[in-house]
């Protein structure tokens, strides 16, 4: 396998713009990892449900639950982590506290330690996660395995991480700095090292979805500085929503520069037997304009990209809402192009 | 196909007469990451000001893009005037700012607390991570500012960029969950200051809160909490109150919501939550901008020539592997129809689910919006542009 600077990921975590796309990116980055006969599990942390939807099934539960088949056998998990279960599923792993969870509620715990007290939520958060990460098959969750079990397999090959938007990111995977400030020691710190180790180290690759407009491309820059800033592995840069380019070179070139040959389309189109040729010629010779305009400027964002020095997949853009058969080709497209 | 025929219209939404009435003073406008919401509060508080209000927009975003697109270097947590070129009769002005949630939170303490204890507050280590990493200190900071500027009342028009939140409907929530936070009975707790019956009347409960929060934050971080509760408490009666208070505001007579979309499915799903919720609340929608669709617009298309027509056309020419451009000027087309077709369709099952919010569509710009040219063609496309007439 060619070296890509991830090859040992386990933990690909996918940011990005909103609206760029990441979550049906992270969806088809997991159906591509669980290929030939892989386990994957792909999780949410932002309570959108956005798994949910691009699966087109009901919401999903604290619970992994299977929700693909890989074309080949490989199967496909997820789970929505909301911060509170996180919590109760901590204190009940760690501490045996069964059964607070009423108590903790009623006196305003769980919101405070869910949505108040800083960086408490996202070392929840990216502590489930990297639970998911470590598990190994035998062992019960969470608990220190025996040496029996030290060795055995993971319970999952890849953990896919649909990650908050690239403004957010740094903070939210650097957590041991967030909490540092506060809790210099105990569980919470202690906690965060353990969530660090993992992602720290080359089982993680962050990958960030971008589009080529001149926002995300920023955004998608600025966010593989900070990453690299706080000593996060980067993977890569996935181009999201690629628009297919029409003209051949001579012609976009021409295009781009307001040169359109009026005369040649109208013969192509009476060619093709339409009717009042050149009038249609005409009224399509601004979308031409607009699209190699656009093309242009694509390619001046893609030049920018490359300044990141990271390894640049493209995915298609795909008409209308995205379905399993979008999903599937999404898989299809990272696999070919050797993204996994 | 049969999309044309279920399409409902939506009335068409009025931004100019929005904004020339004077009655409105407060624009918020709304909706997920990625849709333009920066560039349309810009765009409309340009807009607003050039047709004679005293307009000042704030915004969140901290992309210097904005800034320079209004001449600016950078933003701050100041208003600063925008120069809108050669003055000419019946222009207001225009202010903007960006906020600076820490900033505005140390502001609100210095204007409450004396000198003394307002250094203590700012010293303290919870605090600090409060003012700059609570997923809610943004949103209600958002809202700080609002109150601060329209108690002013140096500006007859206010437009405000909410944050991106993890969902619409943070900005809602946020402050008043911070509020209740600040005012509830676990801080007071924390901070002793509830009183030794109070603590009696929780009974065993107790020991076991304080044993959860010592293992789960550490004590060191619990006695930060609580010299931050008792030195803040002093300070602030009820900051549950203010919470309301800047809530209130937002109902008040004079403001009005914009939610802005792009014209795909899960941008607009989040739209319907958030015209539901305001309904819901009470809070006065204005109506939804549908920004960067490709129904209207500069380009003129030949309407007539449907997708398969054109893609039939295409096909015949590659066969024939000659005339290569005009086949892609049709298979370009083809595409073109199709996309029209699918934010049709999205815009639609909208109307259909909200027949009365009135829409406005503004085309996606060619180019960057990187000035204020760029900032005046979408006002234009949002007020006089192709809204109205958008049938």
């Amino acid at each position: 396998m060619r070296d890509r600077g991830w090859n040992d990921a386990r933990l690909h975590v996918v940011t990005g713009k909103g609206g760029t796309g990441k979550t049906t990116i992270a969806a088809a980055l997991a159906l591509a990892l669980a290929a030939s006969g892989r386990t994957v599990l792909l999780t949410e942390v932002e309570e959108r449900q956005g798994i949910a939807q691009v699966f087109d099934c009901a919401p999903l539960p604290y619970a992994e639950r299977r929700v693909a088949v890989a074309p080949d056998g490989g199967d496909v998990y997820a789970l929505a982590i909301d911060a509170e279960a996180a919590l109760l599923d901590y204190l009940e792993m760690f501490y045996g506290l069964r059964r607070a969870g009423a108590a903790l509620t009623r006196f305003g715990v769980v919101d405070f330690a869910t949505t108040v007290a800083p960086g408490t939520r996202d070392v929840l958060l990216t502590g489930k996660v990297t639970e998911a990460v470590r598990r190994r098959q035998g062992e019960e969750r969470g608990r220190t395995p025996r040496d029996a079990t030290r060795r055995a397999p993971f319970v999952y090959d890849a953990v896919v991480l649909d990650a908050p938007p690239t403004g957010r990111i740094a903070q939210f995977l650097n957590v041991n700095t967030e909490v540092a400030g506060l809790a210099r020691m105990g569980p919470v710190h202690h906690h965060a090292d353990r969530v660090m180790e993992v992602i720290r180290s080359a089982q993680t690759a962050v990958h960030v979805v971008t589009t080529l407009e001149d926002m995300p491309v920023q955004e998608c820059l600025d966010g593989v500085e900070q990453i690299t800033d706080v000593n996060i592995p980067v993977g890569s840069i996935l181009v999201n929503m690629r628009r297919p380019r029409f003209l051949n070179e001579t012609d976009q070139r021409a295009a781009a520069e307001g040169r359109v040959d009026t005369e040649a389309l109208a013969r192509g189109l009476k060619a093709a037997g339409l009717e009042q040729a050149e009038q249609t010629a005409q009224e399509l010779v601004p979308e031409l304009l607009a699209h190699a305009h656009t093309v242009a400027a694509e390619q001046g964002l893609r030049e920018r990209l490359e300044a990141a020095q990271r390894p640049t997949f493209d995915l298609p853009l795909l008409e209308g809402p995205i379905d399993l058969a979008g999903l599937y080709h999404l898989a299809n497209v990272l696999r070919t192009q050797g993204a996994v | 196909m049969t999309v044309q025929k279920l399409h409902q219209e939506a009335p068409p939404l009025n931004v100019d007469a929005l904004l020339d009435d004077t009655q409105t003073r407060i624009v918020v406008c709304c909706g997920s990451g990625g849709v333009g919401k920066t560039t349309t509060a810009a765009a409309l508080a340009l807009r607003a000001a050039e047709r004679g209000r005293t307009a000042v927009v704030i915004t969140v975003d901290p992309a210097r893009r904005l800034a320079q697109s209004l001449g600016l270097d950078e933003l701050d947590n100041t208003p600063r005037q925008i120069d809108l070129g050669p003055r000419d009769s019946g222009r207001g002005t225009l202010h903007a700012m960006m906020l600076d949630m820490k900033r505005t939170f140390d502001e609100v303490v210095r204007a409450h607390a004396d000198p003394e204890r307002a250094e203590q507050i700012l010293a303290n280590p919870f605090y600090q991570s409060l003012s700059t990493s609570f997923s809610g200190t943004q949103e209600y900071m958002a809202m700080e500012k609002l109150g601060q500027l329209r108690a002013s009342e140096e500006w007859d028009l206010i437009v405000v960029d909410t944050p991106p939140s993890r969902s619409a409907l943070d900005f809602l929530d946020a402050p008043n969950r911070l509020g209740r936070f600040l005012d509830g009975r676990l801080i007071r707790m924390l901070g002793g200051t509830g009183g030794r019956s109070y603590l009696r009347m929780l009974g065993s409960g107790f020991g076991l809160i304080t044993t959860v929060i010592n293992r789960v934050i550490g004590a060191q971080l619990l006695s930060d909490v609580r010299t931050f509760v008792s030195a803040f408490d002093a300070v602030f009666g009820g900051f549950q109150d203010r919470a309301r208070h800047t809530y209130e505001l937002l109902k008040a007579p004079g403001t009005e919501f914009l939610v802005v979309a792009a014209p795909e499915s899960d941008a607009l799903r989040e739209a319907s939550y958030f015209v539901e919720r305001l309904a819901a609340e009470g809070m006065p929608l204005a109506g939804l901008v549908l920004n960067k669709t490709h129904g209207h617009g500069a380009a003129p298309t030949p309407a007539r020539l449907s997708a398969a027509r054109s893609d039939a056309a295409a096909e015949t020419l590659e066969d024939l592997g000659e005339h290569t451009l005009a086949a892609a000027a049709l298979r370009l087309h083809a595409r073109r129809m199709d996309t029209q077709a699918a934010e049709a369709r999205e815009r639609s099952s909208f109307v259909a689910a909200h027949p009365t919010t009135p829409v406005v569509e503004v085309p996606a710009q060619p180019d960057a919006v990187a000035d204020l040219t760029g900032l005046r063609r979408v006002g234009h496309d949002l007020g006089s542009g192709s809204g109205a007439e958008s049938t």
